[in-house]
Formats: C-alpha cells, structure tokens, sequence
C-alpha cells in the first residue's frame, strides 16, 4: 500500500464519515436551524467524495448550486416560517417511528446485498483530469436536448416560484374590473413575520 | 478491480455511503413533522443517488463519464424542486398558519 492510496483511504473515511454523522443529524436534530447547516456540511462533504472520483466539475456544481443557493434557500424558508409551536401529540408515534426504521434497515440491507453480490467486473480506464472536456462535449452533442429542456425547467421553476410565493393582490379584478374582497388587500399587508419574539 | 487510480477503495464503498444516505433520506421523509425538514431528506436522497451515479461513472463507465452530465441535471432538477417546493411551503404557511406535517391533512380520508 503506497502513500497515496493511504492517503486517498483516509480522506475517504472522513468524508464518509461526516456524510453520515451529517444525515442522521439532519434527521434527528430536533433544532431545525442547526440540521439546515449540518445538511451544508453534508453537501460539502459529497463535494470531496465527488472530488476523489476525479470529478471536479460536478463538485463545483455541487457546491456552487447546493450549499450556495439550496441550503440559502432552505435557510430563508426557515427563517421565514420560524414560528416555535408546541406540536400536538399524535398516537402512535414511536411505534410508527419503529415501523419506518425496521422498513428502512431493511431496504439497507437490501442495497447493501446487491452491492456486494453483483459483479461489477471493471470499466474501462477513467479519464481522471479530462472529465469536464468530456462533459463539455457530452453536453453539446448528444445531451444538447436534454441540456436546453433544463434550462427552460429552471425557467419554470422560477417563474412558478414567484407566482406561489408573492404575496400582493390586486385592489380590481383584471377580468371584469370589479372590486376584490377588501379581506383579501389587508391579509396582503399584513407582514409575515408578525409577532416573532424569542419565547 | 485492477485501476491504479482506486487501488485504494472499491466501489463497494461508495455504494454502502450512498446507501447509508439514502435510507436516512427515507427514514428522516417519513418521520419528520416540519415541513422544512422533509425537503432536507428529500435534498439527501437526491445527493445518494448523485453519489450512486458518479461511482458507477468513474468506475465502470471512465471514457464516456455519462454517469457525470446525469448528476449534472439531477442537480439543476434538484435546484428547481428546492425553490418551488419551498415556495408551495411558504404559501401553506400563509394559509395555514403552521409547517407541522401532521396538519397537512386537507385530502385524507
């Protein structure tokens, strides 16, 4: 075992690892602030593992799309529903929570048997620092149709984001020019963060 | 496998992360009651399967990583499920003045 493949072995332990730590965190936290930065942490972990597979482009992606814009996103969303409420108990939940952990164990040990069962047998030589070449070219030959519907998908995406989450009414309506419901303009002003103090 | 460059770890290894990962995505899915949190399980799936994709790219497919422009738009899909999943959350919260999951039970019979 030479220095290099210690090495590769070591820094994949970490990052296994923190991806690991980081998930059950993310699910167990009962703080939802604290689970929204383990998930960063998780994303950025996925990132190295992305990297020891000499894929440096999509571990830029990654961090680029998922720790800069989805986990500020996430931490908006919390920000802005940050509303502390005592949920109500509901019967039940322990054995629903051993249920769903028996259900899970069991498709983990079913993907861990496929893993180990299947041979794999061994591809050709990767292509290791040619990859975003690759990607480039794969990106505007045969997935140029695929590459084109994502952007329009992002369009949509935005433009639906918008119109879900935007707040204002208009005071006629634009199809017959009659008055709205005057209860509809002032729950449009009311702010969404009413009364938020530490309790 | 006989590739010097992961003489180090197999593939194997990386198909235990992902599972690792995957079944915490679930387990945290079916088990949380804030609404925020089931996005975050939902965003940990998607990272498994990304995972998943790119060792199987590296591995077995190294010419051609076709494995790599997939985790490429599972990733921009994931961003736009991010933002509007989040902007269907904001307006339940408008409506309904809580994100507890539990709540969420307009269609059930």
């Amino acid at each position: 075992m030479t220095i290099a493949s210690t090495t590769q072995l070591i820094c994949f332990a970490v990052l296994a690892t923190t991806v690991v730590a980081g998930a059950l965190g993310v699910v167990l936290l009962p703080n939802v602030v604290y689970a929204a930065f383990l998930l960063a942490g998780v994303f950025l972990s996925v990132a190295g593992l992305y990297l020891m597979l000499n894929a440096s482009f999509v571990a830029a992606a990654q961090v680029l799309v998922y720790v800069g814009a989805v986990n500020v996103l996430i931490l908006f969303a919390i920000m802005l529903v940050n509303k502390r409420e005592d949920l109500a108990a509901i019967p039940g939940l322990a054995l629903r929570r051993l249920v769903s952990g028996l259900v899970c164990g069991g498709l983990f040990v079913l993907l861990i048997r496929v893993a180990f069962t299947t041979p794999w047998g061994s591809g050709p030589e990767p292509v290791g620092e040619e990859a975003t070449i690759r990607i480039g070219e794969h990106l505007f030959s045969d997935y140029l149709l695929p590459f084109e519907l994502a952007s329009v998908l992002l369009l949509m995406a935005m433009i639906g984001a918008i119109v879900l989450a935007r707040r204002d009414v208009f005071s006629q309506d634009i199809a017959t020019g009659e008055g709205v419901d005057q209860g509809l303009i002032e729950k449009a002003r009311t702010p969404l963060l009413l009364d938020r103090s530490p309790r | 496998m006989d590739l010097s460059l992961y003489s180090g770890i197999p593939l194997q290894a990386f198909l235990v992360v992902a599972a690792v990962l995957f079944c915490t995505g679930v387990w945290g899915l079916i088990n949380s009651r804030n609404a925020v949190r089931v996005l975050m399980s939902i965003e940990l799936m998607l990272n498994a399967v990304n995972i998943n994709l790119m060792a199987f790219s590296s591995y077995l497919d190294g010419q051609l990583i076709r494995g790599q422009v997939f985790a490429i738009f599972v990733i921009t899909v994931a961003a736009a499920e991010a933002a509007v999943g989040l902007a269907i959350l904001l307006s339940l919260y408008r409506n309904r003045d809580t994100v507890d999951m539990e709540r969420f039970n307009l269609l059930r019979w």
